[in-house]
């Protein structure tokens, strides 16, 4: 059996969203260089809807494949449900991620609650 | 497919796969038995052992057969620190950058009340023999040091370590697995009491090896059983393994000037085009290096992406960083020399053989570089590096 799922693979090979916002109004960045993993994230929220998000991940291949399916899973997406995103979540929509690699989609979804509380801080705006 | 990880196992040889075959279908006996087909089955393996001894200048009856290079470290480690034990001396000296086989060994032997002293192995990768001698004391037993590491390539003073040992009188093994069958190898002008080999390592089938032990040096059982191996090595002997083992010694120790001298060009065309790459560095010494070892750290990307989009492209290589391993830290190794994680994630190691040519090379500089570039492209750490928001390493 492979390492990973095809869907991994997928978004490893072309993930989706890569970059950046440069008027973001809502930027997290999680883990540190010494793990290797680092994920920042990116996002234009409006009207409380994440109309954008772009990514830059430092990391191996599910790393890469929790960002960018994370992205695809919160964009055009209310606040409120964006809140709610658990990394369980970002690892089944990759079809699961190898034991030692659910700390990948951990990474997923703390990146994007670290944008949402910067988003919180700028704006004074509580997320419900 | 450009298969650049030889250091990881190798392609069996035609010659390894034709007598392996030719042993399992003709000479299947068992060598323990007396009739005919046992004792042809025993010839074959007296042949090999005889094959073996011949390349490494050992006597046929210091060749035991083990089942890989693990087992060899094993058996070579216990059986020293056995002897040592008896004598009241319960000091070991070996290296921060050995193989798992030889530090958890080690590792268990300090549960058993050993001391163990590793030795700086310094950034180029490199032990001083100087300072293996004042590290020997009076209840030293054993020096165990590798022969050539199997992540950076560097090939260490063998010689004169072993002749630090032979003249404080202690026992000198070396993890050979990544140097048999790549460097002329003499365990007698190195003055080796035990060295650990591995098959899979030159051509020859996984799950067979052996330990070369010095006459009078006493071994202890790590498997119970028959009288196979002298006593030393219960188990009905791997009889196709070890016939293909030889036979890929063989050839292997025959065309070593040919293929090393080769193999060297291509290694030094390979470092020299990926040095090219911007804030990237060679690990490990540029001279005192096997011929088939490249290893590099890149800043700002890791080396798992980078070994998976490798793969994509047709080519096979390995990585030290902690995502490759299933642990948090990256290469042991890595960090012996003194690379710091970040650039220790960022590792890339190509192991060449004789099979490749130097447009191969090329191409694996050129995808190299296009990958390294494409990472860098989405890595925060590089936008960091590159916006002078932090500082480069490399």
């Amino acid at each position: 059996m492979a390492l990973y799922s095809e869907k991994v693979m997928d978004h490893f090979r072309n993930p989706r969203n890569v970059g950046v916002i440069e008027d973001a109004n809502a930027i997290g960045e999680v883990g540190n260089a010494k793990c290797g993993d680092i994920m920042k994230m990116y996002l234009k929220i409006e009207d409380d809807i994440v109309q954008d998000v772009k990514f830059e991940t430092f990391g191996c291949g599910s790393a890469i494949a929790s960002s960018s399916m994370a992205t695809e899973l919160i964009k055009g997406q209310p606040v409120s449900e964006v809140k709610k995103l658990t990394n369980k979540a970002v690892a089944e929509a990759l079809d699961g991620l190898p034991d030692y690699k659910m700390h990948c989609s951990v990474l997923a979804e703390e990146a994007i609650k670290s944008a949402l509380e910067d988003y919180q801080n700028r704006t004074g705006k509580k997320i419900d | 497919m450009i298969y650049a990880d030889n250091a990881a196992t190798t392609r069996m040889s035609e010659a390894a796969i034709n007598t392996m075959v030719s042993v399992m279908k003709e000479t299947y006996g068992n060598p323990s038995s007396l009739y005919s087909i046992g004792q042809r089955a025993k010839e074959v393996l007296e042949q090999s052992r005889e094959d073996i001894a011949g390349v490494i200048n050992a006597d046929v009856r210091e060749i035991y057969f083990t089942s890989g290079g693990s087992e060899a470290d094993n058996q070579a480690i216990r059986s020293a620190a056995e002897i040592g034990r008896k004598k009241g001396k319960l000091h070991i000296i070996s290296s921060a950058f050995e193989h798992h086989a030889v530090l958890h060994t080690l590792e268990k032997l300090k549960k058993e009340g050993f001391e163990v002293t590793l030795l700086d192995v310094h950034s180029d990768g490199l032990i001083r023999p100087e300072e293996v001698r004042n590290a020997i004391r009076e209840d030293t037993c054993l020096v165990t040091i590798m022969y050539a590491n199997n992540e950076i390539g560097t090939i260490q003073p063998i010689r004169e370590i072993g002749a630090i040992c032979r003249e404080k009188n202690v026992l000198f093994h070396t993890d050979a697995v990544q140097a048999v069958a790549h460097l002329p190898i003499d365990v007698k002008a190195d003055n080796i009491d035990l060295l650990s080999a591995s098959a899979h390592k030159f051509h020859g089938p996984k799950g067979v090896g052996f330990l070369y032990a010095r006459k009078g040096i006493l071994l202890s059982n790590i498997i119970e059983g028959g009288a196979q191996e002298r006593g030393k090595r219960a188990g009905t002997e791997n009889v196709p393994g070890i016939a293909a083992m030889a036979a890929a010694l063989k050839e292997a120790a025959e065309k070593l000037p040919e293929n090393a001298a080769y193999i060297t060009r291509l290694r030094d065309r390979l470092i020299d085009g990926i040095s090219k790459i911007p804030h990237c560095a060679l690990n490990g010494d540029p001279v005192h290096r096997l011929p088939g070892n490249v290893s590099f750290c890149f800043e700002g990307i890791e080396g798992e992406s980078l070994l998976l989009l490798l793969d994509d492209r047709g080519i096979q290589a390995s990585s030290g960083s902690a995502c490759t391993s299933g642990s948090l830290d990256p290469s042991h190794v890595l960090l012996a020399i003194g690379r710091v994680h970040d650039v220790a994630h960022g590792s890339l190691r190509l192991t060449i053989d004789e099979s490749l040519t130097e447009s191969d090379i090329d191409e694996i500089v050129k995808n190299v570089a296009e990958v390294v570039n494409y990472l860098r492209g989405f890595s925060p750490i590089w936008r960091d590096l590159v916006s002078g928001k932090k500082q480069f390493i490399l």
